[in-house]
């Protein structure tokens, strides 16, 4: 047993869920332990039971994208502290942290390119920054991107992964769903698709905004989709949850969402999408 | 202890008893009590200022919260003339914890849109504290395209602790019923003036928010989330609520000087519930003077500053 033990990657409890670094993986769906050359072959999704694991921004948009004509937007948009936020730790101090452990300097990434020739931007969330909270600067980056499809008469695809508001920007910060919402009504009125891609995490301010206003929404399999979280609901109503509550089949099973698809499927899914709604372009 | 002090207010309560115990006195015997009680009104009415100049975050939250505080119907009584409430979502419920109507408010005809609390506990709980389901929010905007197609401008008055997190609520796809709300307001074509009046919790309050004008009470709050929310997931401890409140900026001097909201509308002394007369004059003038001036503006006009106002939030460039 010990040389199998000493062979196993060391994965704490609490960080399960974070693809950790070197040639062994736990997925934390059925936790078998995997080869990370064959999980990374299969997008990180688990070999053995289809699990999807969380991936970086930069990830996401490298699988999606094709490799040529990327243009990284928004990115000198930068967090502001407007409101010199403190609790156990400073938000300055937060934001400098999560710029370290990212090597990102916001949540949201966005980058105009192409998917199989299509022109189109996209934009992912970087789950590691924050928890991919909406700070003003995410809303902004977002604003950007629904600008920069407005111009070009192009689609704009969002993958979201987010835990909702950022608390540390308050009002500030509930303010970016009205200001995504306002953007996204301009490319409805200019006949541009926004496709919404539902990861898991996708919940409340994320998920009540532009998240769920999506021409087209897909979801990968089982992931967490709310409004609420599933703890304070259960506090409020003093019930245990279903079994599969706010997952992607119950959003799918109550008309929430248009379908749910495997990952390594998403690209040809949505170019294929694309390309009929476009088709009067 | 009367219910109607709050903890900070106790001072002014203790005043306020001796002031009823003496006019007692004044009846019952032949003392004459009338100057103290003029001298002791005097020193009430100093005493509330000073109590009130300088409240905290939090104690702004229990005024936003105090059970007397008028809500929606309360205003929509006093500011409007025939007003002809109008129901339900067209698909699953009456959504009763939006009140909604059309209204005279004065010569001008308005749709009134707003959370509702309940007062006693029957009402609380059909009005499900005012925290609205995903089909009450279907209500109000029905009634906002309703408003559109006839010209009639919407007043909002936020009020609730949050859209109502529930099984059902989730079922029914509470996210998409605020998001909606959100885009459709960004564009609807006719005047939204947004009163914030007790509690502006979290999306359930944005979902009648985004429009032309922000008023909020001198005593309101508005913020991304609850103080006690805040505060057991930042400091791990709902007991941080008061520090919570206070670096949220969630009061409306704050969020004034911060270019959140619009106008601050002064309450009477000692809150809204004091007076609720003269608090619905009060607010009745700014909404109607709101009104008068995005009337002006014709319908393009009105929606790209509308879309402006929205995309400059925390982006300070752009505006």
């Amino acid at each position: 047993m010990s040389w199998l033990k000493r062979l196993l990657p060391k994965v704490s409890g609490s960080n399960k869920k974070a693809i950790p670094d070197g040639l062994w993986v736990q997925c934390s769906g059925c936790s078998a332990t995997l080869y990370r050359a064959e999980v990374e072959r299969n997008l990180f999704v688990c070999t053995k039971c289809q699990y999807h694991m969380r991936l970086s921004a930069r990830q996401r948009l490298d699988y999606f994208l094709d490799e040529e004509g990327r243009e990284e937007l928004g990115a000198g948009v930068t967090a502001v502290d407007h409101l010199k936020f403190k609790d156990s730790k400073k938000y300055k101090d937060r934001l400098t942290q999560a710029q370290k452990k990212t090597n990102e300097t916001e949540a949201l990434i966005v980058m105009a390119g192409q998917v199989k020739a299509q022109p189109l931007v996209a934009a992912a969330f970087e789950f590691s920054f924050i928890g991919g909270s909406m700070s003003a600067a995410v809303g902004e980056r977002f604003a950007i991107a629904a600008e920069y499809a407005l111009r070009k008469g192009c689609p704009f695809v969002c993958f979201a992964t987010s835990g909702g508001a950022r608390m540390q920007e308050s009002l500030f910060s509930l303010f970016q769903m009205g200001k995504s919402a306002a953007v996204l009504s301009r490319l409805a009125k200019a006949k541009l698709p926004f496709i919404s891609v539902l990861t898991d995490p996708t919940m409340g301010g994320v998920s009540a905004s532009f998240a769920t206003l999506g021409d087209i929404i897909l979801a990968e399999p089982k992931a967490l989709i709310g409004f609420s979280g599933p703890r304070v609901i259960e506090q409020t109503i003093r019930q245990t949850l279903p079994e599969g509550f706010q997952r992607s089949e119950f959003l799918l099973k109550h008309g929430a969402i248009d379908n749910i698809v495997h990952r390594r499927d998403l690209k040809d899914t949505i170019a294929n999408m694309l390309s009929m709604l476009m088709h009067a372009k | 202890m009367s219910l109607d002090y709050l903890d900070f207010e106790q001072p002014i309560m203790m005043l306020d008893e001796k002031i009823n115990e003496l006019k007692r006195v004044g009846v019952d015997t032949d003392v004459n009590v009338s100057e103290e009680i003029v001298r002791l009104k005097e020193k009430l009415e100093t005493l509330t200022r000073d109590v009130f100049s300088k409240l905290t975050a939090a104690e702004i939250v229990k005024l936003a919260r105090h059970p007397k505080r008028p809500y929606t119907k309360d205003y929509a009584d006093r500011l409007c003339t025939d007003f002809q409430e109008l129901h339900g979502d067209r698909h699953k419920d009456q959504g009763q914890e939006i009140y909604s109507g059309l209204a005279r408010l004065e010569e001008q005809v308005v749709m009134v849109i707003g959370h509702q609390k309940g007062r006693t506990t029957a009402e609380k709980v059909r009005r499900n504290f005012g925290m609205a389901s995903p089909e009450a929010f279907r209500k109000a905007l029905r009634l906002m395209k309703l408003a559109e197609r006839f010209d009639i401008p919407v007043v909002t008055f936020i009020d609730t602790p949050g859209a109502y997190p529930g099984i059902t609520a989730e079922e029914c796809n509470q996210s998409e019923a605020i998001a909606r709300n959100l885009l459709e307001m960004a564009q609807l074509t006719v005047p939204i003036v947004c009163c914030v009046i007790g509690e502006g919790c979290s999306g359930g309050a944005l979902a009648l928010g985004v429009g032309d004008r922000t008023l909020m009470l001198q005593y309101a709050y508005y913020s991304v989330i609850s103080p006690e929310g805040c505060a057991s997931i930042l400091w791990k401890s709902a007991d941080k609520a008061a520090i919570a409140a206070e670096a949220l900026n969630l009061t409306s001097d704050r969020l004034l000087s911060l270019g959140l909201i619009d106008t601050i509308v002064p309450e009477p002394l000692g809150g809204a519930h004091r007076d609720p007369d003269l608090m619905a004059a009060t607010l009745k003038e700014h909404i109607i003077r709101e009104l008068a001036e995005l009337s002006i503006m014709d319908k393009t006009e009105l929606v790209n500053a509308r879309y402006a106002r929205w995309l400059s939030y925390g982006s300070p460039d752009r505006s």
